[in-house]
């Protein structure tokens, strides 16, 4: 779905003048796979690249060397940009610059009708898109009116109505509250599972990272480190060098092994954690 | 003495068919000294709040008191009150806007009238709080890394010399490791100069970690103002409201369900690993 072969992008430095002095490099050589239909995180400290590499994603960005393709389309291609942006949506920080429609059900039908889809098929699409997460009732509000986790939904539910294969997601939930939180990353597997649309999901909540398929670490503009979550958080040391962290349940289960309990590294959730102790009890 | 709110309402578009009340007849006081957590869900009236601290929402209903004076009364000094109650907003570094980052920490100081060599006095002293290594003193603020742009838009705030700091949820959008840093110097200023804290956080976690007392707003009402256990142990109301009780408090209550006679009030890691060690 998503392919990066040694991707490179360099930033061009310039001073007041707007004479470039320098390039910094923000992706270095990045090669990775992203199969249809996976949920991908991506972690890394601020500054490690990972919003760099996700604009490459629908062409915001252009690689300065390497090539990624969307779809098995080259995003340098501009013959495909429009194709491409449809295929992969984009999901930011701060719902508040997403929203653009007085009512919700105008907002999420801007992106469908951008595209020349014919009206009777836009409300459809707004009905389907608000109903994937869970936001059909709040078609006729105002998006000033909704909580931030709901103003978040309606931003996805707008990509959504586009029917993208792939949403790439880049800290949606840093500005929400607790269940703010939960409800996007509930729509979001919701729309993995259901729906199969791929996502991307950019996070510094090391507790949304324990759903993926798979995780990608990103330092200093390179894959640092890749695998599932357990394999991933098993790396508490490394994690913690790398400015990241694991969940806290995690982080219970290694103070614990440290102290000397017999308990596998990698605990995700509280039920394994649970089982491991209990099985140790029972010994 | 610090601050005291007395049945302080704010309503926006007063008057109109519009009218929502942010704020509802809140009473609550902040001695000096105390480290305390804000906690509500977006729109719950935590931003209303702090801005009744320093005077940049005029309260449409009651008194807010900073240290025995009515903030609103007529001779009351309210450049003076900004100064001594510091605000971070959130994102503070949009705020950034110097060509360097001493001259950005100065503007504040500037302000209040006060010399060249004071100001740059303590813009140094500010950054060197925040630990701002000395050879970004002289770059653009814009050069600066996520963190590092938000340690120096908090010594913005620092040199004005606050006796209050309140700061609006300011590890959001940070890495593990920024947010730890910053949430320590928070808690050193707290330490070692006695400033008073109000934390606005939406992490559960970070405020049971630190804070002496937590208050918990909904719809523009104090509904909770205990310490953090007290206030955890609250947790099914909590989650009706959009919060939750931090991670650990969840993890002890499986582990109590499954048999384990564990405490569950406990809040940290720390906390959990030595109680379930105790039982195994």
């Amino acid at each position: 779905m998503i392919k990066a072969l040694h991707l490179i992008h360099d930033y061009i430095k310039r001073d007041e003048e707007g004479n470039p002095q320098g390039t910094i490099r923000a992706v270095d050589d990045v090669s990775l796979d992203v199969k249809p239909g996976e949920f991908v995180a991506i972690l890394g400290h601020n500054g490690s690249g990972k919003s760099t590499f996700a604009k490459h994603i629908n062409a915001l960005l252009y690689p300065t060397e390497g090539t990624v393709w969307v779809d098995g389309m080259d995003t340098n291609d501009d013959a495909h940009l429009w194709e491409i942006r449809q295929e992969a949506g984009m999901i930011f920080q701060n719902p508040d610059n997403q929203i653009i429609g007085q009512v919700v059900e105008e907002d999420v039908g801007f992106g469908p009708e951008n595209m020349g889809v014919p009206t009777k098929e836009i409300w459809e699409r707004v009905e389907e898109s608000l109903k994937a997460v869970g936001m059909w009732e709040y078609r006729k509000k105002s998006p000033n009116r909704l909580s931030g986790g709901q103003k978040q939904r309606v931003s996805i539910a707008g990509v959504i109505a586009m029917h993208p294969k792939c949403i790439v997601m880049d800290e949606p939930t840093a500005m929400l509250d607790p269940s703010g939180r939960k409800e996007v990353i509930r729509a979001a597997r919701a729309l993995n599972d259901v729906e199969k649309i791929t996502i991307l999901l950019i996070t510094h909540y090391m507790e949304e990272a324990i759903y993926a398929d798979r995780i990608f670490v990103m330092d200093a503009g390179k894959v640092a480190m890749q695998g599932t979550p357990r394999e991933v958080f098993s790396r508490v040391e490394e994690l913690r060098a790398l400015h990241l962290d694991v969940p806290q349940v995690t982080l219970l289960a290694h103070e614990l092994r440290r102290a000397g309990l017999a308990i596998p590294e990698g605990i995700l959730t509280k039920e394994e954690l649970a089982e491991a102790l209990l099985l140790r009890n029972g010994e | 003495m610090g601050l005291k709110l007395e049945n302080v309402s704010y309503k926006y578009e007063q008057g109109t068919a519009m009218e929502v009340a942010a704020l509802d007849n809140v009473s609550v006081e902040i001695p000096d000294g105390q480290f305390i957590g804000l906690i509500g869900h977006t729109g719950s009236g935590k931003s209303t709040f702090v801005q009744m601290l320093n005077g940049l929402l005029r309260a449409t209903q009651g008194h807010v008191y900073y240290d025995g004076e009515d903030i609103d009364g007529e001779n009351f000094d309210r450049k003076g009150l900004r100064a001594n109650v510091g605000l971070v907003f959130q994102y503070p570094e949009h705020q950034l806007f110097e060509t360097d980052v001493v001259a950005d920490v100065m503007f504040g100081p500037r302000n209040l009238g006060l010399s060249e060599e004071e100001c740059r006095a303590r813009a140094l002293e500010a950054l060197n709080a925040v630990g701002m290594p000395e050879r970004f003193y002289e770059q653009s603020p814009f050069d600066l890394s996520g963190g590092q742009k938000r340690r120096a838009a908090i010594a913005g705030v620092l040199a004005m010399h606050p006796k209050v700091l309140v700061l609006d949820e300011p590890t959001a959008g940070l890495d593990p490791k920024g947010r730890d840093e910053i949430l320590e110097l928070i808690s050193a200023m707290h330490r070692e100069r006695r400033m008073t804290i109000l934390l606005v956080s939406h992490s559960m976690e970070d405020v049971a970690r630190y804070v002496d007392r937590i208050m918990v707003m909904n719809h523009g009402k104090l509904i909770f103002d205990d310490a953090p256990r007290g206030v955890f142990a609250h947790y099914r109301e909590l989650e009706e409201i959009g919060l939750a009780a931090p991670q650990m408090t969840y993890i002890m209550q499986y582990l109590k369900e499954k048999g384990m006679p564990v405490r569950t009030d406990v809040l940290t890691v720390e906390e959990a690993a030595a109680e379930i060690l105790q039982y195994v």
